[in-house]
């Protein structure tokens, strides 16, 4: 007989709780921006403002460069640092989980101070200057998470090994990272960069220091011009978060020359090369 | 001409010297193997010739070229490794391409290489796989192919078997040795079992400590072990002390009695020392073969049928020796604890210096 759980059902209730009952309030808040009926006016009126798409483009570009740049930067470190410098390997974790220690206003007054209008590289006096501190600065938000999951993803393979196999083939260092070591941890490289997106998509210190139209700082403003409108906004980016996390969780889980979705059996090409 | 040398190559790791001056040629197409217990520098001596590790002295040449210098990837060097290797993120036939691909050879040739390849193994039907949907074994012959593709000059495979169940690892064996035989490839081969190095290789390099403590055929090293440790190493040995009673004529005294040997191993005899003579179980018989052979007078431990040989343990005197004999129908065991005589040959006894 199987003992009832009392103790740990009432802490999953109460949990379940304390996340889903404001959630379905501003949900619900939400809904009733026309008086005295449900409707979806709230999230019509976001979407049909320019400043909506505008800022949205705006970070989710902007994230997307942080990502690529990330991975550029964390692949072939956490590559080098498990091949030839396992020993240095705490520290580089420890400099990768800096920008959780250290606030992100410090950071964004450090580029002000050192790009500003007399340094060496004026870079906030010009608009794409001050974008590309803002891509420097979400990369550098990227790294715990980059690191962590990349790391993680080599320590699953025999990097040592893979990459011996490769040289004595052949290949150059370039080449064994490009072809053999990139596309074994994709899927972590995947996991990161969703955490990052849902991370950088809605950030607002450095976006609005830096001054930049940027997602982050127009659902601030939002906030505090509009009722209805934040709700509607705070549920789709409740959305966005958990399709983030959900992709990241499909490519998590995929082996190497499965697809993401099953294919139509009667168009099965013969050849099933990825 | 050795197509392979490598001369009075050492390794060191910090003070520890792992590789001693270890000296060695292999002939174009031949089959070696490097033999030895676990740390003694097997893996080693085969990644200075791979060149993912730099002797710290000697040289190494392929085919007259010096290669002790030379990158990994510049080598044509195949590698087969214990735990596969193949990349996760391809398969089979992207696998086996790989190489090819590095030498820059065109899509229609690269095409006509692969499938030649895995008819070799005989996996032509799995070229779509990727190596989690595999067995061990067939992970193994991919590999092999894989390092055979691009033509190497040298095959090296370190311990490929081990990762496998003893049945696939004989199978596995002859086609690998058949595979290279066809190839006519200089290969290296390494392992920690005697039987696999013994009966694979053309030549086998029994490694001790860091160096070569014997290089020879299969039948040398096992029929004349050069030293203690290939002795004991290789094969079971049954061991007695003797004294030497004329050095000039080999005679020795064993228990009492007067034993000539036909051949020192190289081992110089004073008179009146204790030396080592050991046989092998196969060498004791319980009939007499031939005048002249020795007999021990013996009681019966134990006895293990094992089909085709019998293997029985014996006292004689304090110590237990090890007999193996064929299995013969008409043949009545001993019973345990019956007093038998052991004969052997003088021939057949291996003199070890102490
Ligand atoms: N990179 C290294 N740094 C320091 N010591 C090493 C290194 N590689 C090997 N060694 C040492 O060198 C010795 C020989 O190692 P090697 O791997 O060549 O042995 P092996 O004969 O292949 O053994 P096994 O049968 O266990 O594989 C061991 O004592 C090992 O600890
Ligand atoms: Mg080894």
């Amino acid at each position: 007989m199987k003992r009832f759980p009392a103790v740990s059902t009432l802490i999953v209730i109460v949990a379940a709780l304390y996340f889903l009952v404001p959630l379905y309030a501003t949900f619900d808040f939400s809904l009733r921006m026309e008086r005295g009926v449900l409707s979806f006016a709230a999230y019509r009126d976001v979407f049909q403002s320019d400043t909506f798409i505008a800022t949205l483009t705006f970070s989710a570009i902007a994230s997307l460069v942080a990502i690529v740049l990330g991975a550029l930067i964390i692949v072939p470190t956490a590559y080098w640092v498990r091949l030839k410098l396992p020993k240095v390997r705490p520290l580089v974790e420890f400099l990768t989980l800096l920008p959780l220690i250290i606030p992100p206003v410090v950071l964004v007054f450090g580029y002000m101070r050192i790009y500003g209008n007399d340094s060496f590289l004026p870079l906030t006096t010009t608009d794409p200057g001050t974008n590309v501190l803002l891509v420097i600065g979400y990369t550098i938000l990227s790294l715990p998470y980059m690191f962590r999951a990349v790391d993680n993803g080599m320590a699953a393979i025999d990097i040592a090994t893979l990459t011996e196999a490769a040289e004595s083939l052949g290949a150059s260092r370039m080449r064994t990272i490009r072809t053999v070591i990139f596309p074994n941890v994709r899927s972590a490289i995947m996991s990161g960069a969703f955490l990052t997106f849902s991370i950088s998509l809605g950030e607002f210190v450095m976006a609005s220091l830096l001054n930049r139209p940027a997602f982050g700082p127009y659902l601030v403003q939002m906030g505090q011009d509009y009722a209805y409108q934040p709700a509607a906004l705070a549920i789709m980016a409740f959305g966005v978060t958990w399709a983030s996390m959900a992709l990241m969780q499909l490519f998590a889980t995929r082996k190497p020359g499965q697809r993401l979705f099953p294919r139509i059996p009667s168009f099965t090409p013969r050849s099933v090369k990825p | 001409m050795s197509f392979l040398t490598l001369e009075k190559v050492s390794k060191s790791f910090g003070t520890n010297t792992v590789v001693k001056e270890f000296n060695l040629g292999v002939r174009k197409g031949e089959f070696v193997s490097f033999l030895g217990p676990s740390g003694c520098g097997k893996t080693t001596v085969l990644r200075m010739v791979a060149g993912f590790e730099t002797p710290t002295a000697g040289a190494i040449t392929i085919d007259g070229q010096d290669v002790t210098r030379l990158p990994a990837n510049k080598r044509r060097i195949g590698m087969v490794f214990q735990a596969y290797a193949l990349f996760p993120n391809m398969n089979v036939y992207d696998n086996v391409a790989f190489g090819l691909k590095i030498s820059g050879m065109d899509k229609s040739a690269i095409d006509r290489r692969v499938k030649d390849m895995l008819d070799m193994i005989a996996l032509g039907h799995l070229a779509d796989r990727y190596p989690y949907q595999m067995s061990g074994g067939q992970q193994q012959r991919v590999a092999l192919a894989r390092a055979l593709a691009p033509q190497p000059q040298v095959l090296l495979l370190d311990e490929p078997l081990s990762a496998l169940d003893a049945k696939i690892r004989v199978s596995l064996r002859e086609d690998i040795r058949n595979i290279q035989r066809e190839l006519g490839i200089t290969t290296v081969f390494v392992t920690h079992d005697q039987e696999e190095a013994l009966s694979i290789s053309d030549r086998v390099i029994v490694m001790n400590k860091g160096r070569a403590d014997q290089i020879g055929t299969p039948a040398e090293i096992y029929n004349r072990p050069k030293t203690r440790f290939v002795a004991e190493f290789v094969g079971t040995l049954n061991m007695f002390e003797a004294r030497v009673t004329d050095a000039s004529t080999n005679r020795l005294s064993l228990a009492g009695r007067d034993i000539a040997v036909p051949s020192t191993n190289g081992a110089a005899l004073t008179n009146g020392e204790t030396i080592t003579l050991a046989l092998r179980p196969e060498a004791l018989f319980m009939q007499e073969q031939q005048a002249g052979d020795i007999a021990l007078e013996g009681r019966v431990q134990h006895f293990g049928f094992h089909g085709s040989i019998i293997r029985a343990k014996v006292a004689v005197n304090d110590q237990t020796i090890c007999v193996d004999m064929f299995n013969q129908a008409n043949f009545t065991m001993p019973n345990v604890g019956e007093n038998i005589r052991l004969y052997f040959s003088p021939a057949d006894a291996l003199v070890l210096a102490a």
